[in-house]
């Protein structure tokens, strides 16, 4: 015992001894990781490869609905071999698009950054523990995640009922999904989901347990920084809604393969039973994609204003009021349905509702650098964008939560503008802060400021010009997963796919920014970003070193991390 | 750091593009209001009952329900409406909503159009904040940060005003639900939308069950035809106008929805359930939609092309079809089969093509 003790002793995080800093070999470290480090950078690589893939997609999308007509759909599957005059094939091939384009973004994006990656990385340091709680479960979840990336990739390339691929849409509504999709693509699709899926149930398991068991001494969830409280938030709303997808979609599974009719009326099922039970989990889903951005940008906003996050309390249980309310919104997905007009009432009233706790967290924010002392570095400078635009995307959700207004705009682009304008640039927004916030934490070396501004602008002007005018498709009636159009939509789809080409072209910024850094970049110091970054990875050298917290960091009383107070003001 | 001078630039390029946005906006601001002008919210009177409608029928057109023998046999009796662009139609580079035709339209439309402002009133507000820090409290305008982080006043006013916004809009809102799900009246026209891979079917049940088939139209006959291409129809959805009808709908495979921007008008088509919503239509004219859920290959080749016609119009339109009209014997009306083929219903016949007028020109615009 007492060598022990005297063993952990020996080591303190700042001067890493030679084995406490002991690396495996490369296939060992990459591909059995159990460093929650290494598996927060393996999800980060994967999720940008999965970003470029569905970009990608996006692409083609933007240049098929450039112009009225169908252009592209015969000539983008080559593998396939659809030859001119399949057109119905062409014409499923675009509901592949969609659907892909999707998951993908939802599924093998956006979740493994946040959660995957930047939890990955940052809860454990954090909250001053050395790993995750189960370090071995946690490759599982991200080889779980790879797989399913796999079986989607997969599915593309099998036949579909049509054409090739999953032309389903990524909510897999039955009965399209079932008789209306004869082949393996959409069991692959589904298989896809279920390996995705499992990998974030354990991944949720694995975070809550962790935050309830690893803190350091000294510091109580009330003390916790706020990213690691969205990530217990959002923990939550994984394990809760998951196993609900994975029922729908096994069941989804049996109809389609084993005779089973949950979702068939000719054996007394309901297609709408799927959809209750799908949106179940896709509302508190949206949730999930964005609750870790609201913790990164508080984490940004208080540390370039160098002043304490305000109302921090407000803040950690406006994120769980969102979590709770979350569950019991979920019907406004499905409005148009043949809903009774008691729940269509209720709906509209509680999805309102999640308006408050949202708007508590916009304000805080603004209030956080109300007084405050702003650097304009790169990560704020996307933080601002954050919350600008996803105000905006939020007020479209108000608009939407009005069930009887919402009846001429469901299905239409004013959905797909206003879910872009909180996930597109809300969740990828906060992303892209958090990645300059944290990049040179992670790698040890510094990204190019300019080139990172450079990004901002281009991304920013450009997917405002992608979504803004789908809001006017939208309301003049434009239905969403169309290839195709009325001469009269012509105009802002033009517009639209212009602001493709300026978004990509700001990517470009980005990956030259990867390059510079790991080329060129200067190495990045303990505490790169100065006074305002008080949290305990801050403490760390950058990169930290492959074990840190040997010996747990002690909070004290007075010290409060949200609070961000300089060392040199603590009280003695 | 070692950009701080560009970092100046930086605030002022974005200090420009914040402030062309605001004009953009405020552009846009004065644009809503357009949906309040007097002329456009009035707008034709609907009769309100079917007696009415009846009693301001054009007395010419009334003649052709009480002499049968005027109504000529086959659909050359009843060229298609006019469509008029502009009117139950998209408008190019428009960005508000179309035009409404229907009582829950209008009450809808009123309440988007205060929507817009409230959306504009709160992205506005969190906009001016944003720039207001960004002047104010940067570093070098405030070299030394406060260290404030609670102000229980503040706290409670930004949880307590948007509750009280919401609850403003909550109000017209639960109204407007309420009107849509006012139940027709019994004596209402029921007619049967069914989605089916990839046309629609509109069945007539009050007036003898008969099933209308309707698909797309090619480019060049929409154009020969004079109406947008993918929203003609070859059948359109014939109602009667000013009376409250009974629309149903039903899917036959997978989920459709049934939906008309110019009227507020969407509901889905799902297999094993009828939908149903009252539809009461102010004035005559054609009013285009599309299918709106996700429903395979041809998803966006299955437009909907309502046409709404005065009573007696609409009453010679079904005898042509060979339907009946409920209480016509009396008036020496019947109904006349061979006046136009009944149309078989495609889902009577097994394993019928889906014949929705395929994008046959698809070939020709790559």
């Amino acid at each position: 015992m007492a060598t022990t003790a005297d063993a952990f002793q020996a080591h303190t995080e700042d001067h890493a001894h030679d084995h406490a800093d002991h690396k495996p070999g490369f296939f060992a470290r990459w591909f059995m990781s159990t460093n929650h480090k290494d598996i927060g950078t393996l999800y980060l690589i994967f999720a940008i490869f999965a970003g470029i893939v569905g970009g990608a997609i996006s692409g083609i999308m933007r240049a098929e609905l450039a112009e009225p007509g169908i252009q592209y759909l015969q000539s983008v599957y080559p593998l396939i071999g659809v030859g001119p005059g399949a057109i119905d094939e062409a014409l499923h091939h675009w509901n592949v698009l969609i659907t892909a384009h999707g998951l993908i973004m939802v599924f093998f994006m956006v979740m493994p950054a946040m959660i995957g990656g930047f939890g990955n990385w940052f809860v454990p340091l954090m909250i001053g523990a050395p790993d995750m709680a189960f370090p071995r479960m946690n490759n599982v979840s991200f080889w779980l995640t790879v797989a399913g990336f796999c079986s989607l990739m997969f599915s593309m390339f099998v036949p579909g009922g049509v054409g090739m691929g999953a032309g389903t849409g990524w909510t897999v509504y039955a009965p399209l999904s079932t008789s209306g999709s004869s082949g393996p693509a959409v069991d692959f699709a589904i298989f896809s989901l279920h390996l995705a899926g499992a990998g974030s149930i354990l991944g949720a398991t694995n975070f809550i347990t962790t935050i309830f068991n690893m803190r350091a001494p000294g510091m109580t969830l009330h003390k916790m920084p706020l990213f690691v409280w969205s990530v217990l938030v959002t923990a939550f709303l994984l394990l809760l809604a998951l196993p609900v997808l994975a029922a729908a979609i096994t069941m989804l599974l049996t109809d389609r393969n084993f005779g089973t009719t949950f979702f068939d009326p000719a054996g007394g099922g309901d297609p709408v039973l799927y959809q209750h039970l799908f949106w179940f989990f896709g509302h508190p889903e949206v949730y999930i994609m964005i609750l870790p951005g609201f913790g990164m940008i508080s984490q940004i906003v208080a540390t370039f204003s160098r002043k304490p996050v305000f109302g921090y309390l407000g803040m950690a249980y406006a994120m769980v009021a969102i979590g709770v309310v979350g569950f019991i919104v979920w019907a406004h997905h499905m409005y148009t349905t043949g809903l009774s007009v008691n729940t269509k009432m209720y709906f509209t009233a509680a999805t309102m509702i999640i308006a408050v706790p949202t708007g508590v967290k916009i304000f805080s924010w603004i209030a956080t650098m109300w007084g405050g002392s702003i650097e304009f570095k790169s990560p704020l400078v996307w933080a601002l964008g954050f919350i600008f635009l996803f105000t905006v995307g939020g007020v479209t959700g108000v608009y939407l939560a009005n069930g009887g207004v919402d009846d001429v705009v469901h299905d239409t682009y004013f959905v797909v503008a206003h879910f872009h304008y909180v996930l597109s640039m809300g969740a990828v927004f906060s992303m892209f802060a958090g990645f300059y916030y944290w990049f040179p934490k992670m790698s040890g070396r510094m990204h190019s400021e300019l080139l990172a501004h450079l990004h901002f602008w281009g991304f920013f002007i450009g997917v405002n010009i992608i979504f803004f005018p789908q809001h006017f498709l939208g309301w003049q009636g434009m239905p969403r997963r169309y290839p195709d159009y009325a001469e009269a939509y012509a105009y802002w789809n033009e517009i639209s796919s212009f602001g493709y080409h300026i978004m990509a072209g700001s990517m470009l910024f980005f990956f030259a920014n990867l390059v510079y850094a790991f080329v060129a970049g200067k190495k990045a110091a303990a505490n790169y970003w100065g006074e305002g970054a008080t949290t305990l990875e801050w403490t760390l050298p950058s990169p930290p070193p492959y074990h840190q917290f040997e010996t747990l960091p002690v909070i004290e009383e007075h010290h409060d991390y949200h609070n961000h107070l300089p060392r040199e003001q603590e009280p003695a | 750091m070692q950009i701080s001078g560009s970092l100046k630039e930086f605030q002022r390029i974005a200090v420009m593009l914040l402030t062309a946005l605001v004009l953009a906006f405020a552009a846009q601001g004065a644009a809503a209001q357009e949906p309040l002008q007097p002329d456009d919210l009035v707008g034709p009177v609907p009769a309100e009952t079917p007696a009415a409608a009846l009693a301001q029928q054009d007395p010419a057109a009334a003649a052709d329900v009480a002499d049968p023998e005027a109504v000529s046999p086959g659909s050359e009796a009843f060229p298609k409406q006019k469509a008029y662009p502009g009117k139950g139609q998209p408008v190019a580079g428009d960005w508000n909503v179309q035009k409404q035709y229907s009582e829950t339209g209008r009450f809808a439309d009123g309440l988007h159009v205060a929507l817009i402002w409230v959306m504009l009133g709160i992205s506005f507000f969190v906009l001016a904040l944003l720039l207001y820090v960004v002047v104010r409290f940067n570093k070098r305008a405030n070299p030394v940060p406060s260290k404030t982080s609670h102000n229980t006043l503040v706290e409670v006013l930004w949880t307590v005003v948007p509750a009280l916004i919401l609850l403003g809009i909550a109000i017209p809102s639960i109204t407007l639900i309420a009107k849509q799900y006012r139940a027709p009246p019994e004596d209402a026209i029921t007619i049967k939308a069914t989605g089916y891979q990839w046309y629609w079917g509109y069945s007539y049940p009050d007036n003898g069950d008969f099933e209308i088939i309707s698909n797309m139209l090619t480019e060049e006959e929409a154009e020969a035809a004079g109406e947008p291409h993918q929203l003609a129809v070859d059948n359109r959805l014939v109602v009667p106008v000013g009376v409250p009808i009974r629309l149903q709908t039903t899917g036959a495979d997978v989920i459709h929805s049934f939906a008309v921007p110019s009227l507020w008008f969407k509901l889905d088509a799902v297999p094993g359930r009828l939908n149903e919503r009252l539809l009461q239509i102010d004035e005559p004219g054609v009013y285009y939609g599309q299918c709106s859920e996700l429903c395979g290959a041809r998803h966006a080749y299955m437009p909907i092309a309502v046409e709404a016609l005065p009573m007696d119009r609409y009453n010679a339109w079904v005898l042509a079809q060979g339907g009946t009209i409920a209480g016509a014997e009396e008036q020496g009306v019947e109904a006349n089969p061979s006046a136009a083929p009944l149309q078989e219903p495609e889902s009577a016949v097994p394993g019928a093509a889906g014949a929705g007028a395929p994008p046959s020109d698809l070939d020709q615009t790559t």
